[in-house]
Parts: C-alpha cells; sequence; structure tokens
C-alpha cells in the first residue's frame, strides 16, 4: 500500500446556477495576459452543448485520454512513437478557431468619435492581431442553450441516443440543461503528463496537483492533444502550455481555491483523500464498465488504522490525515457514493467529481389553480397567471425516474461510463434525501413511505441528514478542508507575484521574456 | 586574400563556436522560459505541415550526414568505395536536401502570408530562414556541381575541422577550395553563432529521454520516506506538512 494524499474535489451539479462567476475570478487571478487570453482554465458549460473547445468530448477529432487496445493502454493521440514522429507537426492538435479568437472592442470610438448623423460603435478587434473580426465564437457561445441547431445538437454525448430521443430532448416545451463547470481534474492517470516529451509536466506527490513547469516546457504541445479535457492550453504568444493550477499558491496558504471561494451557488467542495498509488495501474487497465468502480476502490478509508500507519509511514503528516478525515470530498464520493467522475472511460481517473443534476432533469410541471393567490395580490402589482408549477409531489417518484426530461443513457454517457444504473442510483439517494427532510421539515409524509425510500436508495436517516447539511446548510468551513501548511514552507514556495501581475501568474519572479 | 581567409576559417569559427557555447549554456542556466520551439501550429495547423514536416526530416538526415562524416570518414570513405552505394548515399542526400528547401520556402511564405504569424514573428526568424534557405541552395549547388561531396568532405574537410577542434588550425586546404564551398562553410558558422539568439536553439533540448522516460512523472519536495517514522515520534527529521 502506497498511501499518498491527492487535494480532490466535489462539483455538486443540482445547484449550479452557470453564473460564470468561478470563470471570472479564475480569469482575472490567471489568464488575463497577453496569449492567454483565449483559455479558461475554469469554465462552465451548458449541457447539452458542444462546450469549450467545441465538441471537446469527441475523440475522435481531438485524440484526446488513453485507450485500451488488446489489453495494452496507450494514450490515443500522443504517447513516445506518435507523440515523438508527429513532434514536427501534431495532427491532432486543435488551434485557436476550435476555442474562439479572443477580441476586445475599441471602446475609446464611443468617445472620441467626432460628431455625426450616426451613433458610434465600439467594432470589436482581435486581441491577437488587433484588426477587426467578425465574432464567430466566444466563451460561453452556447451558453443556456444558445444556437441548439448548431450546438446543443452537436452534443456528443447524444450520439448513443436514438434519433426520437434526441428530438424529445429538444422540445420546447420539455426542454432542459443543466451546466457543467469544469476545471483540471488533477487526474491519478493524466494524460498530459504521460504525453508530455520534455517532462515538464508533473503530479505533485504531497497534494496531487498537476503542473506544467514553465521553464522546462519546450512548446512540443503534446499535451493539448493528450488531455481529454482539453484543460492543457497553449500560449500562443509565449510559447509555453498552461493549465489550472489548482490556484496552489492559495492553498498552500490555507485559502480556497479562486473558482472555489467565489461559487456564488455554493456547489463546489474540496477536501483531501488518501488514495493508495499501487492499485492506480490495475484500475487503469480495467474493462470500461469496470472502471469507476475501480477508480473509487483506489480511494482509502482515514478512519482506518492500517491506512493510517502507512500513511504515516509515507511522510503524510497527522494534520493531513486529520483533513482526510474531515474531507467533505470523500463523505461524497466514498460514504455517500453521490458523485460520478466526468467520462470515465477517458482512464485518466479524474480526481474531480460531480454530483449528477436532479432538478433540471426530473422536474415536471403540472397545472394548478391559482386563483386564490392571484387574489389576494394588488392587481397593479405583478399578477400571477401562470397556472404552472414545478410538480414537487412525491408521490410517482420512481416511476418519473423513467420519464425524466432528459434521457438516462445522456447523463450516463456524461458521468458514468455508459452506466444508467448508476446515475438512477444517485438519483434515488438525492430524491431520498428531499423525501426524508420534507418529512422532518414539513411533515407531510408518512413515515413508512419515508423510510421505504430511503431503505431502497440505500441510505439511513442520518446519511440523509448528513447529505442535507453538507448540500443546503454548509459552512466554508466545511465545504473546504484544506490541510494546514507550513507557514515558513508556503513562504519558501510561494514567491509574492503582485510585482509582475499580467507577466506571469506562475510564481516566477523574473519578468516574462518570450523565447527568440 | 590571406587575411580573409584568416579571419572567415580561423576567426569565424572560433568566435561562432564561443558564442554558441557561452551563449547557449547561459540561456539553458537562467533565461529557461525562453527554451522554446514557439510553435506556432496553434495559430494556423494546416499550411504547417507542408513546412515544417519536409523541412525538420531534411535538416536532421542532413545534420546527421554531416555530423558522420565529420567523425567517422573512414567509414563514410569505407562505404562510398562501391560506387552503387556512393550513389545511393548522395542521391538520399540530395533528395532530403529538397525536402528541406521545400520545407524552408513553405515556412516562408506561410509565415508571411498567414496575418496572425505577424504577431509571432520577429525579424531574426526572418534571418534564420533566409541564412538556411542560402545554405541549403549552396548545398545542393555543390552536391550538384562539385560531385561525390560526402567522399572528398571527408578527406579535405574533415582534417580541417579536426584542425579546428585540437585548436591547430590549418586552412591550406580549406583556402583553395571553390567559392560555394566556401560561402558553404561560412554560413554553417554563422547559423551555429547566432543559436543561442534565435529560436534555433531549440535543436539543442530534444526530448530523447522521453523514450525510456515512464509515462507518469510524481514529484516530492522531499524524500518522503525519509521524512518520518512512525516509530521514533520524536526523530530529528520532523515531518513536513503535505
Amino acid at each position: 500500500m502506497d498511501v499518498r494524499s491527492q487535494i480532490s474535489m466535489v462539483f455538486h451539479l443540482d445547484k449550479c446556477i452557470g453564473c460564470h462567476t468561478c470563470s471570472i475570478a479564475c480569469k482575472n487571478i490567471w489568464t488575463d495576459r497577453k496569449g492567454a487570453e483565449y483559455m479558461w482554465w475554469n469554465n462552465v458549460e451548458t449541457k447539452p452543448g458542444t462546450g469549450y473547445p467545441t465538441k471537446w468530448e469527441d475523440q475522435n477529432i481531438y485524440r484526446g485520454g488513453w485507450q485500451k487496445t488488446n489489453g495494452k493502454v496507450t494514450l490515443k493521440g500522443a504517447g513516445k512513437r506518435r507523440g515523438l514522429t508527429n513532434i514536427f507537426y501534431n495532427p491532432n492538435l486543435p488551434v485557436i478557431d476550435d476555442y474562439y479568437e479572443p477580441f476586445t472592442y475599441k471602446y475609446l470610438d464611443l468617445i472620441e468619435s467626432p460628431e455625426g448623423d450616426d451613433q458610434p460603435t465600439a467594432r470589436p478587434v482581435s486581441l491577437i492581431t488587433g484588426k477587426p473580426i467578425d465574432i464567430k465564437m466566444g466563451p460561453n457561445w452556447d451558453d443556456d442553450l444558445s444556437g441548439t441547431p448548431d450546438y446543443g445538437r452537436n452534443d456528443p454525448n447524444l450520439k448513443n441516443l436514438s434519433a426520437a430521443e434526441q428530438e424529445v430532448m429538444f422540445q420546447l416545451e420539455r426542454m432542459a440543461f443543466f451546466y457543467l463547470p469544469r476545471i483540471c481534474n488533477h487526474c491519478l492517470n493524466p494524460a498530459c503528463v504521460g504525453a508530455c516529451p520534455s517532462g515538464a509536466i508533473y503530479k505533485r506527490g504531497e497534494d496531487g496537483v498537476v503542473l506544467i513547469n514553465q521553464e522546462v516546457c519546450r512548446a512540443w504541445r503534446m499535451c493539448v492533444t493528450a488531455c481529454p479535457y482539453k484543460k492543457s492550453y497553449y500560449n500562443w504568444h509565449t510559447g509555453k502550455s498552461e493549465k489550472c493550477i489548482l490556484c496552489f499558491p492559495r492553498l498552500e496558504a490555507g485559502l480556497a481555491p479562486a473558482c472555489m471561494h467565489s461559487c456564488v451557488g455554493r456547489i463546489r467542495y474540496l477536501g483531501v483523500l488518501l488514495y493508495d498509488a499501487d492499485k492506480i495501474e490495475a484500475a487503469v487497465h480495467d474493462d470500461e464498465k469496470n472502471l469507476i468502480d475501480r477508480h473509487l476502490d483506489i480511494i482509502l478509508d482515514p478512519f482506518d488504522e492500517k491506512v493510517i500507519r502507512a500513511a504515516k509511514m509515507n511522510g503524510v503528516a497527522d494534520s493531513t490525515i486529520h483533513a482526510a478525515q474531515f474531507s467533505p470530498v470523500y463523505k461524497y464520493v466514498k460514504e455517500w457514493k453521490l458523485a460520478l467522475p466526468l467520462h470515465a472511460e477517458f482512464r485518466t481517473l479524474p480526481m474531480l467529481f460531480y454530483v449528477p443534476p436532479l432538478l433540471p432533469v426530473m422536474a415536471t410541471v403540472k397545472q394548478v389553480d391559482n386563483s386564490d393567490q392571484a387574489e389576494k395580490m394588488n392587481p397593479i402589482a405583478k399578477y400571477w397567471d401562470d397556472n404552472w408549477l414545478y410538480d414537487t409531489s412525491t408521490k410517482e417518484l420512481w416511476g418519473t425516474l423513467d420519464q425524466v426530461r432528459f434521457p438516462l443513457k445522456y447523463l450516463a454517457s456524461l458521468l458514468s461510463a455508459g452506466n444508467e444504473d448508476m446515475i438512477k442510483d444517485k438519483w434515488k439517494k438525492l430524491m431520498a434525501v428531499r423525501i426524508h427532510r420534507r418529512r422532518v421539515t414539513v411533515g407531510d409524509v408518512s413515515n413508512e413511505k419515508a423510510d421505504e425510500t430511503l431503505r431502497e436508495a440505500g441510505i439511513t436517516a442520518e446519511m440523509a441528514d448528513g447529505i442535507f447539511y453538507l448540500t443546503a446548510l454548509a459552512k466554508f468551513e466545511d465545504r473546504f478542508v484544506i490541510p494546514p501548511a507550513h507557514r515558513e514552507q508556503a513562504i519558501e514556495m510561494l514567491d509574492f507575484t503582485g510585482d509582475t501581475k499580467g507577466e506571469v501568474g506562475f510564481g516566477i519572479k523574473s519578468k516574462i521574456r518570450r523565447g527568440l | 586574400m590571406n587575411a580573409l581567409n584568416n579571419f572567415f576559417f580561423i576567426a569565424l569559427p572560433y568566435m561562432a563556436l564561443v558564442i554558441f557555447l557561452v551563449g547557449s549554456i547561459y540561456r539553458f542556466t537562467y533565461k529557461g522560459f525562453q527554451f522554446s520551439s514557439l510553435s506556432s501550429q496553434f495559430l494556423e495547423g494546416r499550411k504547417l505541415f507542408y513546412g515544417s514536416v519536409p523541412f525538420h526530416w531534411g535538416v536532421i538526415f542532413l545534420f546527421l550526414g554531416h555530423l558522420i562524416a565529420f567523425l567517422f570518414p573512414r567509414e563514410v570513405l569505407a562505404w562510398n568505395s562501391q560506387p552503387v552505394r556512393l550513389m545511393i548515399l548522395e542521391i538520399t542526400a540530395f533528395i532530403f536536401g529538397i525536402s528541406m528547401l521545400v520545407g524552408l520556402v513553405n515556412l516562408l511564405v506561410r509565415r508571411y502570408t498567414t496575418p496572425r504569424l505577424k504577431f509571432v514573428t520577429n525579424k531574426m526568424d526572418l534571418v534564420i530562414y533566409l541564412l538556411l534557405i542560402f545554405q541549403t541552395v549552396m548545398g545542393l549547388w555543390i552536391a550538384y556541381n562539385f560531385r561525390w561531396g560526402s567522399s572528398w568532405f571527408s578527406t579535405l574537410l574533415t582534417p580541417y575541422l579536426n584542425s579546428i577542434f585540437t585548436l591547430q588550425p590549418d586552412i591550406t586546404v580549406v583556402s583553395l577550395l571553390p567559392l560555394t564551398v566556401k560561402l558553404h562553410i561560412i554560413g554553417a558558422f554563422v547559423i551555429i553563432g547566432l543559436i543561442p539568439f534565435s529560436r534555433l536553439i531549440h535543436f539543442l533540448v530534444p526530448p530523447i529521454d522521453y523514450i525510456w522516460r515512464p509515462y507518469q512523472q510524481v514529484r516530492w519536495y522531499w524524500g518522503r520516506r525519509k521524512v518520518r517514522s512512525p516509530r521514533t515520534p520524536w526523530s530529528v527529521q520532523r515531518p513536513k506538512n503535505n
């Protein structure tokens, strides 16, 4: 047993409101530099949608991640043979148009234009060439299902759905969507690390953060191809690849990463997971249907005496073990088994887990009689003439699971490598928590009914209360359990980068100059 | 004439080599961030194929060919002792030379006809392109007009290069060579001298060790097993936080 610790994350998709505050927080801190304007280390996608870069999930286009052929797991579009022979021209490299050409507007024209018959306009100009451009693509171009014929309909996750199922999904009255915030998954079997010819990318042993050494990166750009989540970006100005650093300078100082700290919906949880590095290889090589189980199997119980002893042998500090025992991520992922990794079939063992969304998918509307309410209202004030409300009655819960607005297949392709039962299982738990809490707080659900749903979902009342607390009431300290770093080390690791703000952003204190 | 020969074949080589060594080591040690191939594929991903691939394979083959002729002159001459083998070698080299030239021209055209690339191009790039094209044209010219270069390189130029590296420069043979060959030699040393000041520097860091490196890399800031033994809780080495 080779116990290591990993800072891991859970995103509760039911709570994401798609406000993009996380993206903005990240952009302001890390990627507001020349060459990095197009990068969104954190981005929020609308699902169904094609995401960023367009259709990133379609590995027939981008050739990312690992693939298993004849029992051997190899990188799909990179690796030693493919990477070195394609080093002069990488046939699978996304280009800037697959993301979008960064742009700004000539705002000064609004002020400085001479008097004339027409209103002055602020024309968009490219941030690469500085020339006026026609914007064809931008961040969150397909937000909230905009441009559905071009984007939502081309979601790679729809490929297993029949035409009829897709039609139903995109009926105007039934249309539903949810948000998928994405950052680097800081995988246990990172494809970017495996693909880097110059060995610039590595996983930190202490906390599992995957980093690119900017001094060693030589722009062979294989990581961009290899990462199936397209979370390694090429900086066209400096000629270096960059990626999410999980705000490690903040983590070392005991602060939550910027995207998590700023999360308005409080959907994000961060904590330590102890894992057994010896099991990684076997897990990566297992069959696709077993991948998630094997992945969760790698994660160890931080209360187990044997695990604690092995962790201490490996130099994991007591404070880290302590943090692991209070980790909200451990609770969601292992104790309650509510969270799933994104696209496990890429075989990178991502350490960012998602609680599948329930509400947008399950909720149906029913006609209600609003006349009593409407009468009470001042006619000048807002008049409630909509008689359709979310149906929150829980009587036909298990029946409606099969009639959800999203085909189960869709979410299964996204979060459980095609296993629909796994998604169903999570939904049952999420619903059981709601029914249980309704019994406790409102009291209009019978004890038998509530107990039965809990039993069917496989959780106890205490667990349901725990899930409820961490989902709905959790305070900052509950959501982010960051193991303390020694202050003297934190200073050693983190140089003050404020002096060179806008030029660097990686803890490099020297001024950044592009290579000649 | 003698002074010119002395300058181009004694002074220039030593200047170039010193600049190359000192400059490259300095940049590698202190300017790691500037060590990059500065790939522009991200901004233009189609035309690059027709430039980068033929150029790089051509230049690698030709560079190794020159290196082998310099390091193992006797073996090269032995190989060339049969006309068929000599022909094979010369024709292959010529084809790679043409491939290199085609690649270079494509790269140059691509760089100056794609609007986005203007913003990742500097003057040194143009200098390097022109120098390399000049060098390739000279090389092809020599290969065509002064046949069987692989043989006479081994007998004429290898001793000259050896004399440079052993610090006893002897230019009697070189100063008698035709002008094109002289220009080719001068061009080579100029390019060597420019390596630390241009993107050519990336050829010094080819990712060879990737071949035998394990795919995954995990790094610790300290020797993690030495850090703490649970049996001696108050050992000198205190547990590190992680």
